[in-house]
């Protein structure tokens, strides 16, 4: 299994749309396989219109709030006393998080596609908020699936998609999370993909949707290389780029400029959810070496037991909360382009405790997992070494949760 | 001939569609489960049995209450091999298909997973997820085995697909009557499904064609032109239905089956 260089991620897939001959592909009902084929059609000729994008390029400048900044965290790395720390604040961007990107496209693209209608799915409730925001933009209709266990504690996030017009169907099947919201909104798209356009909220699902997904999030990384290149003069000899990964698309997004370097030059480090301490629940299939298997039409590694049934997961941070994982981040753990471990609730709270008290940002949980990795590693490495981590959303979202696990507020 | 060509033909002969049905192993227990298939099987031409997922995309209420239920039971693969087993042991004859996800199937081992349901007496498969022209590799492992492997068709598979798809079809192509996952009402008129139905019919005369999604006691009968048609979540929503009630489940399905099967006789 090999990367290849000079071709974006999203598409070295084979006929099949597998990565790496065994990541990806469409696992899906036969009803889907149309609607699938139209919108990878479209979405082929969109990318090579120049006119799309140009309008993609306008709504991300204006819309989105592209391009977000790169601050150095100078007291964060004193205090660290290694590595120096900066961070990329795509939380800037309109909505506080990464999922603007992905939904801006998905509405432009339905509108292309003559569609009215917007559905999709939303764990910690930023994908939900920003596509229904962009629904409202575009004059699309939109309903959002969340699990019901979700709903109840990313409350600032549900409020938003409200306020956008969106309807909010609770879902309670399940474990009532990001994986029961997933499953919702295929079936309900299964239902109703004459009308609807259906918008997968990170860089997982069948194959269209995780390039779709990684194509738009992948303006971070563009952004991230002028303004490196602006910030050191060329690019800097031992980098470490640290993302926090659920289903993956801020970290591909993060990344996608930065594949074809040398890992020694440019490390990209993912850091997925390791749940409660002590707790054997978890949301790391790459850093546990779960199975490879089938989810959500997509073969990745997935947690599951020995029967194929998806395990219950847990983590603080409901955007991380999912038993699976991008096929594209399985493709860059097996090259080894990638390395990828796990923070404890505890850690990430700790991280977010530590960043907040000496810098002026605000990381919501998912980011601070990355955090988390760079307190870590930073004090051990030279200070010539830089760590960028994308600070990919931001904390508002998990006030009540912040408020009943540190007892105060930022 | 296989079995399940058997049933058809014998419902052909008798001037009416062969009844298919479709039940959760292990909903809601192991025994139960059986009991209901050895009762229903009276009426039904062909048993369709689904093996739960805990992460059914294409299926809706209904069925998915009756999977949880199986799972929270602690229903495995191998006590749906045991209850197609005990099955089959009385009625030898009777078709059973096996329905499900291909996670389960996959992580079993293609080729072990079929191996066992010959063994135990499977007669054809029913993997949602897992489409053409994705199928192919597994529907040709299938078909060494004796196993018919059953292509899905729905209202937005275009024509040149439909073609393909009914040529590499074994003994029965399965047509989803609607934009729907199961146990959605109706929301197409009988006459349009049959409209697509005969095309797909015309196609290939001698491939069994049945008609699912949305067949309940109201619809079966204004359907019953096909070669077959599955009942499935109108069976599941009894079980529960029995089990808020506290009635007997096998009883209750049982009268639904033989209420089906009355009004396409």
């Amino acid at each position: 299994m090999k990367l290849k260089k000079k071709i974006p991620l999203i598409d070295q897939h084979n006929k099949s749309g597998f990565w790496g001959g065994k990541f990806g592909g469409n696992f899906i009902p036969e009803t889907l396989k149309k609607p699938i084929e139209d919108l990878t059609e479209l979405f082929e000729k969109l990318r090579h219109d120049k006119k799309f994008l140009k309008e993609r390029d306008y709504y991300f400048k204006n819309y989105v709030g592209s391009p977000t900044s790169f601050n150095k965290l100078q007291n964060l790395s004193d205090h660290l006393g290694g590595a120096q720390i900066y961070a990329k604040m795509v939380s800037e961007a309109n909505g506080g998080a990464h999922k603007i990107y992905n939904a801006t496209v998905h509405c432009l693209i339905a509108k292309k596609a003559g569609k009215k209608y917007v559905v999709g799915d939303t764990g910690a409730g930023y994908a939900g908020k920003m596509l229904s925001m962009a629904a409202k933009k575009f004059g699309l209709k939109c309903k959002i699936f969340m699990g019901a266990k979700d709903i109840k504690r990313q409350k600032p996030n549900v409020d938003a998609m409200k306020k956008s017009g969106a309807e909010v169907v609770p879902v309670y099947s399940g474990s009532q999370t990001l994986v029961d919201a997933v499953s919702e909104c295929m079936r309900y798209w299964v239902s109703n993909c004459d009308s609807t356009h259906m918008c997968v909220g990170s860089t997982v699902g069948p194959n269209i949707f995780v390039k779709i997904c990684g194509w738009s999030t992948a303006q971070i990384s563009r952004e991230l290389k002028i303004q490196i290149r602006s910030e050191f003069k060329k690019i800097p000899k031992k980098i470490k780029l640290i993302n926090c990964v659920g289903g993956g698309s801020s970290a591909y997004g993060f990344w996608s400029e930065f594949i074809d370097y040398d890992k020694k030059q440019i490390e990209l480090i993912g850091v997925e959810a390791g749940g409660p301490k002590n707790s054997k629940l978890h949301a790391a299939p790459l850093t546990n070496g779960a199975k490879l298997g089938i989810l959500h039409g997509a073969a990745a590694y997935v947690c599951q037991n020995d029967e194929g049934q998806i395990n219950d997961t847990a983590s603080i941070s409901a955007g991380l909360d999912y038993p699976g994982v991008s096929p594209i981040h399985c493709f860059l753990k097996d090259t080894k382009r990638a390395r990828y471990t796990s923070a404890t609730d505890e850690g990430a709270l700790n991280a977010y405790k530590l960043v907040t008290k000496l810098e002026k940002i605000n990381p919501s949980l998912e980011p601070s997992h990355a955090f988390a990795e760079a307190i870590k590693i930073a004090p051990k490495l030279s200070k010539d070494t830089i760590i960028i981590v994308n600070s990919c959303g931001d904390a508002k979202k998990d006030r009540d949760i912040l408020k009943e696990r540190l007892g105060k507020i930022n | 001939m296989s079995s399940i060509n058997l049933a058809f033909k014998k419902a052909k002969t008798e001037k009416r569609p062969a009844l298919l049905t479709y039940t959760v192993a292990g909903d809601n227990t192991k025994k139960k489960s059986l009991e209901i298939l050895k009762s229903i099987a009276k009426y039904a031409d062909i048993c369709e049995i689904g093996f739960p997922h805990n992460t059914p995309i294409a299926d809706g209420g209904q069925i998915q209450s009756s999977s949880y239920r199986a799972l929270k039971n602690g229903i495995k693969i191998k006590d749906v091999f045991s209850i197609v087993k005990d099955f089959k042991k009385l009625k030898q004859s009777k078709p059973v298909i096996l329905m499900g996800y291909y996670n389960m199937i996959y992580q079993y081992g293609d080729n072990n997973f079929i191996n066992i349901c010959k063994k135990v007496g499977v007669d054809g498969l029913i993997v949602v997820d897992l489409p053409y022209p994705e199928n192919k590799e597994f529907s040709k492992k299938c078909k060494k085995k004796g196993i018919s492997f059953i292509q899905l068709v729905s209202p937005t598979t275009s024509p040149s697909r439909m073609k393909r798809i009914i040529k590499d079809s074994h003994d029965m192509v399965y047509y989803i009557s609607m934009l729907s996952t199961t146990g959605g009402k109706l929301k197409v008129s009988p006459k349009k499904i049959l409209e697509r139905y005969s095309k797909i019919k015309n196609l290939n005369k001698n491939k069994n064609i049945v008609i699912g999604f949305g067949i309940t006691e109201k619809t079966i009968a204004s359907l019953r032109k096909a070669d077959g048609l599955v009942v499935g979540s109108a069976l599941c929503k009894e079980i529960s239905n029995s089990i808020k009630k506290r009635q007997n489940p096998v009883t209750n399905v049982t009268n639904i089956v033989l209420k089906l099967r009355n009004k396409i006789a």
